[in-house]
């Protein structure tokens, strides 16, 4: 086939329902080959733009390319391009693994001289040889998985959506499933993950962050957990953590305070209180504070940073 | 027990069957849909039911005779016929469910003899219909025999003996006007009661599992007991004011008379709650979806109630075998004891009978309910 | 909290729960201190819900005993209830009670007084943001709203141990770090949690850790002290072609582990002092340039994976 590059391009993409805009004015160009993390808090507009871009919800302004076809325009053609997937994808448990396969083949029309050569693919990717005939019901969820990727990839989809793949699953087989993705990526594959879970986007070449239907940041992890927190970030062991939590918000300085783990995680900028400062600070309170250490930010930090604003929960409980 | 946690359960189902729109039809819309569809559309009675008189005399007894059959308006006619071979076309095609034959020689025969036969012709493809109508003619008849032949026995000078002497004089009682809405009515409240109550409470335990707030529930410490408590007292009530509905709609709306007490009445219709609730209730602890608990809660309610109970078919008709089956029919009794208080105005002793019947259910199914729920997944 | 201190809030001894021929939970064993934030890990399938179930006894143990607050489960359920609040992973309240119709009802259930009720739903209310909801049916409200209302009812009696069974399952990072500040309040109200959670980042959060796998538990410890029992230590190499980089170094000697991320690879080495410049050889070698290596931290799942994962291919 031939395809233009880039695999997916995302112009002004709009969606409105009634008054309310669930994706703003989105602007994103996905390389052939890339895998993209899209992550957003729930309501973000994450799977109304995965529904537009699988041609299953009309846009209402801008367009979108996938595969070359326009999802507005052809999305019949789209469908035919892509695969989908998600951690709740319904394979037929009470059917076995070659039944699944045979069903998905024929829904998704691969045509019957390839057919054999593809079913073996996916037995093969998803470890199950020998196993074809074992329903899939039996299955642990790390196979289950994979059988559910070979389902969606049967047709040979250039495109390849991803819904919450691996949450719940067994640590050595995500990563088994994500070691399977890089490698369909290095065949030519675009990928598109959608999910919330941060440990899920480091798996992601580049992490697209959409907060109220816009485009929040777009870089590689390391770029984004090298973003601007609007300071710099540190780790402190102090206690009662609550309490330094109530004292800290009102600082000047402090960007940000927020419990991480046993630890309070704090945003400095500059100006303000000093990190040197902060335990003599804590103590003239009557909390207990070790010095500050410099931590990277995680994705979540920067994630929780960029989404929240003014969104504020103290724990009064 | 705790009753904090009895009325809190209460109130919580009280908010939920008033914000459900299917239980609240259930609880207040089906009593008056059925009330009117049984009440009215089940009718053991026989109006102007098409009668073919055949007057080979027509003379002035004749002519009162068919005035006997036709006047309380059992009967119409809708043809007078001429011969014999009209009387076959007309039975044939249908045109009447009955025909009377009065013989050329009825008033000479019934004047020297004291009687005289007349035939009567049914038409018997619908049995249920020729049953009653047949058992109207006989009475018909033996009315005007009693009549004839008091008249008969006074102008041949014959008198009364001072004993010995049997008139037969046939009466009704209890429902004079022999209207089949009097003792159909207090069978309907049954029926309506048994419904209403076992599908409300059918749906009140399966619908915690369907919707995954009973594992929250069975982590509190509520007891299963103050559970069964708090969820069937609002059925409870709703079952009362639909029985005081029926009550009122019966005796107002279709003027079936009440005799007896409404002590009575509660007191019976309370333990008839007892048990369909607690059956609807059973049904829900061991169906954990609502439509399955519903559709059984029909199952062992209609069935029972409408063809066993004696509401429309009399037990006494039935065979021997089916009679006894009856007897764990619990709605039979509450049919009883519910005609008796209509019609004969019976009291509490008068019904020890059914009353036992009924009770025994109730203990039992109490026994069952309360062993029946357990705070637990497996 | 009510109550005189206790040392031990939650005692797991011995518990099994099979179900048909599968071992759901195999003989587990811990112990809970008020003032815990326990995390039961593991992936789906581990045995975490049933633990929790049995925990707040709606499911009955097949052997193996659980006191609450020195309360036996088993023995005397309702007492044992009494103490503790359980939030069951779906929503387990009345979608069609509002707010404060929810919270009634399951004040009364635990009798709370009339007063004290009444406070502390304005305190719980207002520290959740939902004041302004209490007239919302439940079942219109967003997911993190409901799972703060879960919370709600299930604090509303204050109770000495809360169970929490995957409460933030489908809740943005936002609402989590909510969440947790709210756990972090409790815990330092000396209430003692114990939830499960199929996230190992999110694990890193509790102050001990059962690592479960198959029904059992393979590891117990504060997370500080799981992540020194991984063997080796953590690399990071960045690169914009992390699968060529890792086809290189994985299998090389030293080498325990290796992962390949979206932008670089994590490698786990025995000796870090050995092997760093080893492998920056390696790479020079391989026409990679000068790679920055740099230690990493590692996660629970790195840790999960070191211990388990070898033997245990899906």
């Amino acid at each position: 086939m031939t395809m233009v590059e880039p695999a997916i391009i995302i112009q002004g993409l709009t969606k409105r329902f009634q008054d309310f805009t669930a994706v703003d004015h989105l602007d994103l160009t996905i390389n052939q080959g890339e895998i993209v993390g899209f992550i957003g808090p729930n309501g973000a507009g994450k799977s109304t733009t995965i529904r537009m871009l699988c041609g299953l919800l009309q846009p209402t302004e801008g367009q979108a390319f996938v595969a070359g076809f326009n999802v507005g325009r052809q999305p019949e053609a789209v469908r035919e391009h892509i695969g989908y997937m998600s951690q709740k994808f319904s394979l037929y448990g009470d059917l076995t693994v070659r039944e699944n396969l045979r069903f998905f083949g024929g829904l998704y029309r691969v045509p019957r001289h390839d057919r054999g050569e593809r079913m073996a693919f996916a037995i093969a990717m998803a470890g199950l040889a020998g196993r074809e005939d074992v329903l899939v019901r039996t299955l642990a969820s790390g196979w289950k998985q994979r059988l559910a990727l070979g389902c969606a990839i049967l047709h040979r989809p250039p495109v390849l959506f991803l819904d919450e793949p691996t949450s719940g699953v067994e640590p050595e087989a995500r990563r088994q499933f994500w070691d399977l993705i890089h490698e369909l990526a290095a065949g030519g594959v675009t990928t598109l993950v959608s999910t919330h879970y941060m440990d899920e986007a480091e798996y992601c070449n580049r992490v697209a962050l959409i907060n109220r239907g816009k485009l929040v940041a777009i870089g590689s992890p390391s770029e984004l957990r090298g973003h601007q927190l609007g300071g710099e970030l540190f780790e402190m062991d102090c206690a009662p953590l609550g309490a330094a939590l109530k004292v800290l918000t009102d600082v000047p300085g402090v960007e940000e305070a927020a419990i991480f783990g046993d630890k309070l995680h704090i945003v400095l900028s500059a100006g303000g209180i000093t990190a040197g400062d902060l335990p003599g600070f804590l103590g003239a309170r009557g909390i207990h504070a070790d010095p500050p250490r410099r931590v990277t930010p995680s994705l979540e930090d920067v994630f929780v940073h960029l989404v929240s604003g003014s969104h504020e929960t103290r724990g009064a409980f | 027990m705790n009753i904090r946690r009895v009325f809190a359960m209460a109130f919580k189902e009280t908010l939920q069957v008033w914000r459900d729109p299917r239980s609240l039809a259930i609880a207040l819309l089906m009593p008056v849909m059925q009330m009117v569809m049984l009440g009215y559309g089940v009718s053991l009675d026989i109006k102007h039911v098409p009668l073919c008189v055949y007057d080979q005399e027509n003379s002035q007894e004749s002519r009162a005779i068919v005035e006997r059959f036709t006047a309380p308006g059992w009967f119409s006619i809708s043809q007078t016929l001429v011969s014999e071979a009209d009387l076959r076309n007309a039975m044939d095609r249908g045109e009447c469910s009955m025909a009377i034959v009065i013989p050329v020689d009825f008033s000479r025969t019934l004047a020297t003899t004291g009687s005289a036969p007349i035939q009567a012709i049914f038409d018997a493809t619908d049995v249920n219909t020729t049953n009653i109508a047949l058992g109207y003619a006989q009475g018909t008849v033996a009315q005007a025999n009693a009549q004839t032949s008091a008249q008969w026995k006074a102008a041949h000078g014959v008198h009364p003996s001072p004993v010995g002497q049997v008139d037969v004089e046939p009466s009704t009682w209890f429902n004079e006007t022999l209207d089949s809405r009097n003792f159909i009515i207090p069978g309907v409240v049954a029926v309506i009661l048994a419904l209403v109550g076992a599908q409300l409470t059918s749906l009140t335990i399966s619908r915690e599992w369907e919707r995954g707030t009973m594992e929250q529930l069975i982590s509190t410490p509520v007891t299963a007991l103050e559970v069964m408590l708090g969820k069937l007292m609002p059925y409870f009530l709703i079952g009362l004011l639909d029985a005081a509905f029926c009550l009122v709609s019966a005796v107002y709306w279709f003027d079936v008379p009440f005799r007896g007490s409404l002590g009575t009445l509660f007191v019976t219709t309370v333990l008839f709650l007892i048990v369909v609730l607690g059956i609807g209730y059973l049904i829900s602890v061991r169906i954990r979806s609502q439509l399955g608990a519903s559709q059984i809660a029909l199952l062992v309610t209609m069935l029972p109630t409408t063809l066993l109970s004696g509401y429309t078919f009399p037990i006494e008709q039935m065979p021997a075998p089916i009679q006894a089956i009856t007897l764990i029919v619990y709605p039979r009794y509450y049919v009883t004891i519910l005609r008796a208080i209509f019609l004969k105005g019976s009291s509490l002793p008068d019904l020890w009978a059914p009353l036992l019947g009924l009770f025994i259910f109730a203990l039992i199914i109490i026994w069952l309910a309360t062993r029946a729920f357990h705070k637990r997944l497996d | 909290m009510s109550g005189n201190p206790i040392e031990v809030a939650v005692r797991v001894q011995g518990l099994s729960k099979n179900f048909g021929t599968v071992q759901a939970v195999r003989n587990v064993n811990f112990s809970v201190s008020p003032g815990d934030i326990f995390g039961l890990v593991g992936p789906d399938g581990a045995g975490k819900t049933t633990i929790m179930r049995m925990l707040a006894g709606v499911l009955s143990p097949d052997a193996g005993s659980i006191a609450v607050d020195g309360v036996d489960v088993s023995a005397n359920p309702e007492q044992a209830k009494l103490r503790l609040s359980y939030m069951p992973q779906r929503f387990g309240l009345y979608e069609d009670l509002t707010v404060a119709e929810n919270i009634f009802f399951y004040g009364e259930l635990f009798s709370v007084p009339r007063t004290e009720r009444i406070a502390r739903s304005k305190e719980l209310l207002e520290a959740a943001g939902l004041q302004a909801f209490r007239r919302r049916l439940a079942g219109q409200l967003s997911g993190g709203m409901k799972q703060k209302l879960g919370l709600i009812c299930a604090l509303i009696h204050t109770p000495q141990v809360l169970l929490l069974d995957e409460p933030t399952t489908g809740v943005d990072p936002v609402s989590r770090r909510d969440f947790w500040a709210i756990l972090y309040d409790l815990r330092e109200r000396g209430v003692a949690i114990v939830l499960s959670t199929a996230y190992m980042d999110e694990a890193e959060r509790c102050t001990r850790l059962a690592l479960l796998h198959t029904g059992e538990i393979r590891l117990c410890d504060t997370p500080a002290r799981i992540k020194e029992a991984m063997p080796g230590t953590l690399l990071a190499i960045s690169s914009a072609h992390p699968r060529f980089l890792r086809e290189i170094i994985a299998g090389k000697p030293g080498v325990l582990g290796t992962l390949l991320m979206g932008d670089r690879i994590h490698v786990r080495v025995d000796d870090p002092a050995r092997r760093i410049p080893e492998l920056q050889i390696l790479l020079a070698d391989q026409g990679v340039g000068i790679a920055d290596i740099v230690r990493a931290e590692p996660g629970i799942e790195d840790v999960f994976v070191a211990l388990l994962g070898q033997g245990n291919k899906s």
